[in-house]
């Protein structure tokens, strides 16, 4: 998908510049441009290193673990079909802690293992089930604690306050996570009920 | 608002050093390790960073984001959303790479201190790229029928784009 749209920029851009006979800014913005991204990955190496570093001496200190107890007892108000000490719960909290500090590394593997975990007592195995949805959800919206990057790249454009937009990016990440959740509880809410409806009598456990 | 964003750095900084040393973590150690990683991951992105600002660059240069925020401008204000942001808006469930060339760009022809500089900021740092969070969970475990997966996380991602600017205009004077 990205391939398509990379392509349509450029193409896009040429037939933009035709329309407005820019050619020249065009063809200088083609070189400078591969350089500006130059500079800015090295901009930002020292602090993104920094960042990485500190994040680790956290990360070796179980850091993760404390937080996806913190955690669990939310957690497991989202995700009722999991038991509080089963695997698949377990792995949802450390996803969530490790994407909380920022630890994108660390919280792939977390959440495909919680995917493998919700998988195995997933009856249909190509159909998504609720709790999965929750989860991918859970993890489109972003809810990283320090917004390091965009701080960073505030800062190499020459931001006096990197870090004034913090509060805002709390305040809005919460809500959008809000608006993620009450909209997949309302799509779940009828699909729950069909389910339920088909086999009567089924296990235990979801009849909400 | 300011405070808040000067002690955010230093106390997290001492938090950590604090937790390590409590817990006896090799501190130098697990810092090289990680900025390891950290340089790592940077140069990682860099060749898709290179192709996605080159094409952004090219973007501007050429006079399509003027044309397409005048075309578009009628619509966006009517919402309160500067039409300048609307392709990092749209750029940002799809290319993490690809939304951070359209913020550099912002930051480049306006401040990041200025309206559209936070806004755009906010829209980057609250939400995900979506669709490669959705590709990587459920290809990790090959399901194909997602269900209400993507109206969702995009109802989300909508939201965080609708409340961006009006956060800013609340807690920024």
């Amino acid at each position: 998908m990205l391939g398509y749209i990379w392509g349509a920029m450029l193409i896009i851009s040429l037939i933009c510049s035709i329309y407005t006979g820019k050619m020249e800014e065009l063809s200088s913005a083609a070189l400078n441009g591969a350089a500006q991204a130059v500079e800015l990955t090295l901009s930002l190496l020292g602090v993104m290193a920094l960042w990485s570093g500190l994040m680790k001496i956290a990360d070796k200190g179980g850091i993760t673990a404390i937080l996806a107890r913190i955690f669990s007892p939310v957690l497991r108000i989202l995700f009722p079909d999991y038991k509080p000490k089963s695997p698949a719960l377990k792995a949802i909290c450390a996803n969530m802690a490790a994407n909380l500090l920022g630890l994108g590394n660390a919280a792939t593997p977390f959440g495909i293992a919680a995917m493998k975990e919700m998988q195995k007592e997933n009856k249909t195995p190509e159909v998504a089930n609720r709790s999965m949805v929750m989860f991918v959800v859970l993890n489109t919206a972003s809810i990283q604690l320090i917004p390091t990057t965009i701080a960073a790249m505030r800062a190499s454009a020459g931001s006096k306050q990197p870090f004034d937009i913090i509060v805002a990016v709390w305040i809005v990440s919460f809500l959008s996570l809000f608006v993620g959740i009450i909209t997949a509880k309302c799509f779940e809410a009828p699909v729950e009920r069909r389910r339920l409806r088909s086999n009567r009598g089924g296990r235990n456990g979801n009849n909400r | 608002m300011e405070i808040i964003g000067n002690f955010v750095v230093p106390i997290s900084i001492a938090l950590i050093v604090i937790f390590g040393l409590c817990r006896k973590v090799p501190l130098f150690e697990a810092f090289t390790d990680g900025a390891k990683e950290g340089i790592v991951s940077m140069f990682s992105i860099a060749p898709s960073l290179i192709g996605l600002i080159t094409a952004v660059s090219m973007l501007r240069a050429s006079g399509f984001f003027e044309i397409l925020t005048d075309l578009l401008s009628p619509i966006t204000s009517a919402l309160g959303f500067p039409s300048e942001i609307l392709p990092l808006a749209l750029m940002r469930p799809v290319s993490g790479s690809g939304s951070f060339a359209l913020l550099n760009d912002l930051f480049k022809n306006f401040s990041p201190d200025s309206f559209i500089g936070r806004t755009a900021s906010v829209i980057a740092g609250s939400t995900e790229t979506t669709f490669y969070a959705i590709a990587v969970y459920y290809g990790s475990i090959g399901i194909q029928k997602t269900g209400y997966t993507i109206p969702a996380a995009l109802m989300s991602d909508f939201a965080g784009m609708v409340l961006a600017p009006l956060v800013i205009r609340i807690l920024i004077k």
